[in-house]
């Protein structure tokens, strides 16, 4: 057994990712952002970091479940929260916020259906964490933590409150 | 008859025959009645839907969870709100639909509705949509199709209309909240009634607090009340304390034998108007599967009424449909 990386604590990453974004903001990289948190871990980074920045309009969230490409292995299950936009995305500055980019495709979905909503101005990704293991061209503009982890192992995210991540094995049949 | 591609049969069908609606691994993957579905494969649906109708709200009406596939609805039997609310259901899914119209009468034998089966399986269809005069045909249809192929049932003779069942629970649930206080009744033509009879399966599923059918001797069949029904044949009784007032058409093409003296006479006892409205709960609400007979079961001022929820029956439909359709449809084939 391989020994897993250390992570470092989620609320020392918010800070950091906080920090850059703010310097975006400042730096007019992004203007009048809108913030949108991936269900459910995406929401949750999302909203510690929507309330630092202080964002006037509610945070939206995105539930990508009738995006998601592995729909026919998967199937559909049962939804508590559906997508919610609080404005019109159309030639906004979307932040948007997932706990863990590995494979791409949360985030390809993602984009899929925030085009289904309108035509954002752009997409700043914010990650807390991301670690190997991109399968489709897609990169993160603000990343919390960059973690090397052996293809058996996942990130795993818990919250919302306490709000804290953890290194597991992965399940045989997951 | 020769029959090449039967479904591998499922032990479980000689005891239970509605079995046949879910897969192997016991997930949902055709959509014949609401029996046998219980309330958490119910609840699962309604949850489902209630997630498809934020799709309504946005710009593009779609996702692409079907992309690629084809959802053939098969309608033997006229209909327009059905079939276009599956239609576009289907099309917010992002599926390819085909509609196809056959008259009843070329296909009333098992062997020509077979053919037409084959003959659309070769189209490389994934659902079939059914609608058919005669009791049990999509259950028949969900025997015999290729085993990646779903059917949904949109209404069998006076068997079953489980969407239809559905979509009304999905509206009371949306307005009412628990069904468990609930007194809902089901007012006219119960004996034609294929929408009354998955609506009774479906409310009981639901625990529903008090379920009541109310209409002449002629028109409740005779051994309703072991489905968990309370029978009325009086309207002012019937509706009393009421919170759901559901409507039937009354099936004037079916009323032959003396069922029915007249239609003025079944709207004078039976047909919702203001006054008799009255006598329900105030906050009761009015609803009908359509196509309604103003003037025969429901008076116009009702049926546009500040209490009559019908057209916001046809816009669940569209959100239900997306839910049985992505559900059967995840199922392994």
């Amino acid at each position: 057994m391989t020994s897993n990386p250390e992570i470092k604590s989620v609320d020392l990453l918010i800070d950091s990712c906080f920090s850059e974004l703010k310097q975006a903001v400042d730096q007019g990289k992004l203007s009048n952002p809108l913030m949108v948190g991936i269900h459910s871990g995406g929401v949750w980074v999302a909203e510690a970091l929507h309330q630092r920045m202080k964002l006037a309009e509610p945070l939206g969230k995105l539930n990508i479940t009738f995006y998601r490409d592995d729909f026919d292995t998967l199937g559909l299950h049962p939804q508590v929260s559906p997508s919610y936009l609080p404005a019109d995305i159309d030639g906004r500055d979307i932040i948007l916020v997932d706990d863990v980019l590995y494979t791409g495709r949360t985030i390809r979905a993602a984009m899929n259906e925030l085009f289904d909503y309108g035509r954002p101005a752009r997409i700043w990704l914010v990650v807390l964490f991301e670690r190997d293991g991109r399968e489709l061209p897609i990169a993160a503009d603000t990343v919390g933590q960059r973690v090397h982890l052996a293809a058996d192992r996942q990130i795993h995210v818990d919250g919302p409150d306490p709000l804290s991540a953890r290194i597991v094995t992965r399940e045989e049949n997951a | 008859m020769a029959v090449n591609f039967v479904r591998p049969s499922i032990p479980k069908l000689a005891t239970d025959p509605w079995a046949i609606q879910f897969d192997a691994q016991g997930h949902l993957k055709h959509l014949l009645t609401i029996e046998g579905l219980g309330p958490t494969w119910i609840t699962r649906i309604l949850d489902t839907a209630e997630n498809f109708m934020s799709v309504t709200d946005r710009e593009i009406k779609k996702v692409p969870l079907l992309r690629g596939r084809t959802v053939v609805n098969l309608f033997f039997e006229s209909s327009t709100r059905t079939r276009t609310t599956f239609e576009l259901a289907a099309k917010r899914l992002s599926a390819d639909v085909l509609n196809i119209n056959l008259s009843t009468s070329a296909t009333t034998k098992g062997e020509s509705l077979l053919d037409t089966l084959r003959n659309i399986e070769a189209m490389q269809a994934d659902m079939f949509v059914v609608r058919h005069d005669q009791s049990g045909a999509a259950h028949f249809i969900a025997r015999h199709v290729a085993p990646h192929v779903s059917v949904l049932n949109a209404g069998d003779g006076w068997h079953a209309h489980p969407t239809q069942a559905l979509l009304d629970a999905f509206t009371i649930r949306r307005i009412k909240g628990d069904f468990a206080p609930l007194r809902i009744a089901i007012v006219g033509d119960v004996k034609h009634s294929r929408v009354a009879r998955s609506q009774i399966h479906a409310f009981n599923s639901l625990n529903v607090g008090e379920l009541r059918v109310i209409g002449p001797r002629t028109l409740i069949p005779n051994d309703i009340e072991p489905m968990g029904v309370r029978v009325f044949h009086d309207m002012r009784q019937g509706l009393k304390d009421v919170d759901v007032i559901i409507m039937l058409r009354l099936q004037r093409e079916r009323m032959e034998g003396g069922l029915l003296p007249t239609e003025q006479e079944f709207y004078r006892l039976y047909g919702l108007t203001e006054e008799k409205l009255r006598w329900a709960k105030p906050d009761a609400i009015v609803m009908h599967p359509g196509p309604a007979n103003r003037g025969v079961e429901i008076e116009s001022r009702v049926a546009d009424g500040p209490q009559s929820v019908i057209l916001e029956q046809v816009s669940n439909g569209i959100g239900v449909r997306m839910a049985v359709m992505a559900l059967c449809m995840s199922a392994e084939s």
